[in-house]
Order: structure tokens, then sequence, then C-alpha cells
């Protein structure tokens, strides 16, 4: 199974477009409508694109299922580490500990409306990040997994 | 007679349903001590602009943990279920 030309060349010109559209929701999950779900679910929008304009036996050399079967389990350790390094220095599970901090996104927001600044919100934007390599990792898995039971059903 | 007593009940309950949302006004709700509460201090005390990330990363971010170990169980069972089979195993279809 392999698509027209039209529609893979559409395919290899637009998905950098839709992986930066994605990066951009999960990296402004703290300022604007969106988060580590969403953008994580636009990057695998992304792979998927790929994955199924070309043939499956193309894609598997390049994009194997045990890398993002990795980067999934690698995201929930980065978001449940994140949240533990809070206990190590005594506050509760969790804790934005570095918000308002003056380091690594620690500046302090004023009440009401601003610019938005992406150097803000603690560690709010270090779990959009790990659940957006999670989310992304996850959806790519479960498309693998299922076209290659399609691939099975044709042979 | 059974028809009857199913159509009287199903309206019933659409009635009930139907006026939980005409007998509140909109824009007004019961409890908003929380939302009160994380309007006037989220900004300040997150430093995030985006008030609804506050609430599901870090006042509630635990729901979040749960959430997430909830879609990492969802693509465990795909992996499980479309797995490559072992030595002289052999699928049941058809």
């Amino acid at each position: 199974m392999k698509m027209s030309k039209i529609v893979q060349t559409g395919a290899h010109i637009l998905y950098p477009f839709v992986l930066i559209f994605g990066l951009y929701i999960v990296l402004h999950g703290h300022l604007t409508p969106g988060g580590g779900f969403q953008g994580g679910a636009v990057i695998a929008t992304g792979v998927v694109l790929v994955i199924v304009a070309n043939s499956y036996e193309a894609i598997t050399g390049m994009l194997q299922k045990v890398v993002f079967k990795a980067q999934e389990s690698l995201g929930l350790l980065l978001f449940i580490g994140a949240a533990a390094i809070a206990i190590t220095l005594g506050l509760p599970f969790f804790y934005n500990f570095l918000a308002n901090s003056g380091s690594v996104f620690g500046l302090s927001v004023p009440f009401g409306p601003n610019h938005g600044y992406l150097n803000t919100a603690g560690l709010i934007p270090i779990m959009n990040i790990a659940v957006g390599i999670e989310v992304w990792g996850g959806l790519t898995v479960i498309i693998l997994s299922m076209l290659s039971g399609l691939n099975r059903k044709e042979a | 007679m059974r028809r009857y007593i199913v159509a009287a009940i199903f309206v019933i309950l659409a009635a009930s349903l139907l006026s939980i949302p005409i007998s509140f006004s909109f824009g007004s709700p019961i409890a908003s001590d929380m939302d009160d509460y994380f309007i006037e201090y989220g900004q300040v005390q997150t430093a995030a602009n985006n008030i609804v990330t506050a609430v599901v990363f870090d006042y509630r971010g635990f729901d979040t943990l749960g959430e997430s170990v909830v879609l990492f169980c969802g693509v465990v069972g795909v992996g499980l279920l479309f797995r490559r089979l072992m030595e002289g195993e052999e699928y049941e279809d058809e």
C-alpha cells in the first residue's frame, strides 16, 4: 500500500510545518490555549502523515516502534521526576518550586493582562514538554502497531 | 401498555434533565469560591498566564499524573493486542 505521488509530495512538504506548530503549542502551553496533550497530538499527526503517505516497509526502517516506546516511557519518567524533585527539597509532591524563583522559567508575572513571556511559570513548561513527548510517542506507537496489523492482513 | 410506561419514564427523565440548565442562570455558578481563588491568585502564584494550564499542571497536578498513566496504560494495551507472535504461535482468526 502506497499513496500517489501527489499525496507523498504534499505530505513531505507539509509535515515540518505540522511539527513546528505542535512544538509551538507545547512550548507556549502556559501562555496560550493548548498544552502538552494537545501539542503532542498535533506532533503525532505530523508523524502519522509521513507514515500514511509512504509504504509501511519504507517507514519501518526509519521510524522504529522501539524508539517511540522508549520516548513515551521517557516522557512519563520526566513528568514524575519533575514532580518528585520537590520532595528532595523538602517540599510537597508537585510543588512548583521554580515559579517566581528568578532562575530558569522563573520570571514573575503581575496580576492582569501582559504580553506573555516565555520564561515564566516555573515547572509548568517542563511538565508540558514531558507530557508532549509522552503523547507524541504514545500515539505514534499506536498508529505503527495498527499499521503492522493491517500489513499482516494483506499478506 | 409497557410502551406507554417506557415513554412516560423517558419524558420524565428528559424533563428533569432539561430543568437543570433552565433553573440555574448562566454565568453565576453556585460554588464559585475556588474559581475566584484561581482567577485572583493563579497568575501571581504560578506565574502562568493560562489559568487552565496552571490548574491542570500545578494546582491539580496529581490528576494530570493519573491522566498520563491512563494514556500509558492504553498504549501498553494496544502494544499487547498487536504484538508480534511468539515461536510456534498462530492467529486464531476465521
